[in-house]
């Protein structure tokens, strides 16, 4: 694993609070150039450290049927794999969002989004209990997603300081 | 007849001559006058505000929550927390190289301001001149009057980088010169002063044998180069009270925690002041205070970095839109000068506010060599930063063609 430097840092973490800042406004913000900025970019988008700019969605607010559920898979690892075949096996299916291998009771956490609750119980119980190395799985769904990757969902940004003070 | 009107004229009238003339000769603020203007405009981008936009850390909070589920409820020791104090006087050591025995010569109080308070009247008899650097907060002038004393400003200026010089300060110095109030790094410029410029200030100080309250509440927001306590330079720390406090580095305004060090002599006349009157700081801000200086330094430099961040923003906004401004090197203000737009500070600020709908504090109400500046707080959101800037560039492109 590289060892990332103070700049790349910073521009991650920049990028991380709202990924459409400008290679300017970062230039600006981080008091080198814009091309430094640019090339910085460039290099971690290359090296897989920067791996895709997505927005976070609240979808409650526009889409009351999606549905989502983590689902705790016990697996019997492959000899020679792992757990790195079977994860591939469950990861390309599109209605799985992430898929984390754990320590503790259960191997995976995979993450499933369907549109209704049907659709989630058909993928667990049609996709992913009938592969081979899948022992067990146990269904849990979201039932509101209050925080996400930091970011508090309901939260409005409120400034209650005073509009002047001294 | 009587009317209630004129019923309640003559009791105002009456009241006033109860009041006792120091105070009623105080001036509103300046920043009072405007803060009243502002709340009454509407779909305003604030730059107007002396406060970090972090909300105290959670880890802080959480400190304070948890300790008053234990019932900690009570009086502390009027000087503070023992804990506490040794804590600060740990933190000034490890932070700036200046020694305090914490039990002696540390006071916890309620904010900086009323251990500058506490230092003015344990020190000022009446008559006395207090010497203050302007521009600079707005409070040091009328708590001196308040005290007895005279405030007697000295105007540093932009070409200097707001700085104090000893030439500026000596020309000031009479036989009644008593108390040097120094406040660097400075709001509202941001300016300053490293250790080669305190030198001949201390200089000055010895030779008239000057007491030096030094507001250090800006000392961890500083840019490029580390804060120098004036109490660190050599000489100095026992004509020095260093007044500081938590509110600016640990994003704790509201708390109201703040504290001052000194010559063990000093610390115990403003003990007596501050227990007859406030009895000790609340406890609950003591004890955030205390989690705030043992676990909080990480995300303090985590605040500061990103101030950092916004002060290039702004200085940067400012420059593209033609209007000068010198490097605020501390603190969390630009100070640019709106000189070359023709228009005072307020009549600046006042426009700005009601053809631009942005807020910012007229350089004039900090004193002597403010007017023709603005302070512009960018302790806020870089989105805001960038449509203020945008608002103002437009507002002054305006100005040029009128």
């Amino acid at each position: 694993m590289k060892e990332l430097n103070d700049l790349k840092l910073k521009l991650l973490e920049l990028l991380k609070e709202d990924a459409r800042r400008s290679p300017a406004l970062l230039s600006t913000l981080l008091g080198v150039s814009e091309d430094e900025v640019k090339t910085t970019i460039a290099e971690l988008e290359s090296d897989h450290v920067i791996v895709k700019y997505a927005a976070v969605v609240n979808w409650s607010k526009i889409e009351d049927e999606k549905v989502t559920a983590l689902i705790e898979v016990q697996i019997t690892p492959e000899r020679g794999r792992g757990f790195e075949g079977i994860s591939e096996r469950i990861y390309l299916f599109p209605q799985v969002k992430s898929v984390y291998l754990m320590s503790g009771a259960y191997d995976l956490l995979v993450e499933v989004e369907g549109r209704n609750l049907r659709d989630v119980a058909n993928f667990v119980s049609e996709k992913l209990s009938t592969i081979d190395s899948v022992l067990s799985t146990k269904t849990n769904f979201i039932l509101k997603k209050y925080k996400q990757d930091g970011i508090i969902l309901d939260e409005h940004e409120e400034d209650n300081r005073l509009m002047i003070s001294p | 007849m009587i009317l209630n009107e004129d019923l309640a004229k003559e009791n105002n009238k009456s009241m006033e001559s109860y009041l006792a003339p120091l105070v009623r000769d105080i001036a509103p603020s300046g920043i009072r006058k405007f803060f009243d203007l502002v709340s009454a405009s509407k779909d305003i981008i604030t730059l107007g505000v002396g406060e970090p936009d972090f909300i105290t850390p959670w880890h802080v909070r959480e400190a304070c929550v948890y300790s008053l589920e234990r019932g900690y409820t009570r009086y502390t020791s009027n000087a503070g927390m023992p804990e506490l104090r040794e804590a600060i006087g740990k933190y000034l050591y490890d932070s700036f190289r200046v020694s305090y025995e914490p039990q002696q010569q540390i006071l916890v109080t309620v904010g900086g301001s009323e251990a500058i308070d506490l230092a003015l009247r344990a020190l000022i008899v009446p008559g006395d001149e207090i010497l203050i650097p302007e521009p600079c907060y707005v409070s040091y002038s009328p708590i001196t009057s308040i005290g007895g004393g005279v405030p007697v400003g000295i105007e540093t200026n932009a070409e200097n980088g707001f700085k104090l010089t000893a030439e500026a300060l000596e020309a000031r110095i009479t036989s009644k010169s008593k108390v040097l109030i120094l406040s660097y790094p400075s709001n509202p410029t941001g300016a300053i002063m490293t250790y080669e410029d305190w030198l001949p200030i201390a200089k000055v100080v010895e030779k008239h044998d000057l007491i030096v309250i030094s507001d250090e509440i800006y000392a961890e927001l500083t840019y490029n180069e580390k804060h120098v306590s004036f109490a660190s330079i050599p000489g100095m720390i026992d004509r020095t009270i260093l007044v500081s406090g938590f509110s600016k580095a640990f994003a704790m305004t509201g708390w109201r925690m703040g504290y001052a060090c000194g010559h063990k002599d000093i610390i115990a006349a403003m003990l007596k002041i501050h227990q007859y009157t406030v009895m000790c700081a609340p406890v609950m801000g003591q004890v955030a205070a205390l989690e705030a200086l043992t676990n909080g330094l990480e995300e303090k430099d985590r605040m500061v970095d990103s101030y950092n961040q916004r002060r290039r923003l702004i200085v940067q906004g400012f420059r593209d839109i033609g209007l000068d401004c010198h490097e605020p090197q501390g603190a969390f203000y630009a100070f640019p000068s709106i000189e070359s737009t023709g228009l005072s500070s307020d009549d600046f600020a006042q426009r700005l506010l009601v053809e631009a709908k942005v807020a910012a504090v007229p350089g004039n109400v900090f004193g002597l060599g403010g007017d023709g500046f603005l302070r512009c707080s960018y302790a806020t959101s870089v989105t805001q930063l960038n449509e203020a800037l945008d608002r103002i560039g437009r507002f002054v492109d305006q100005l040029k063609k009128e």
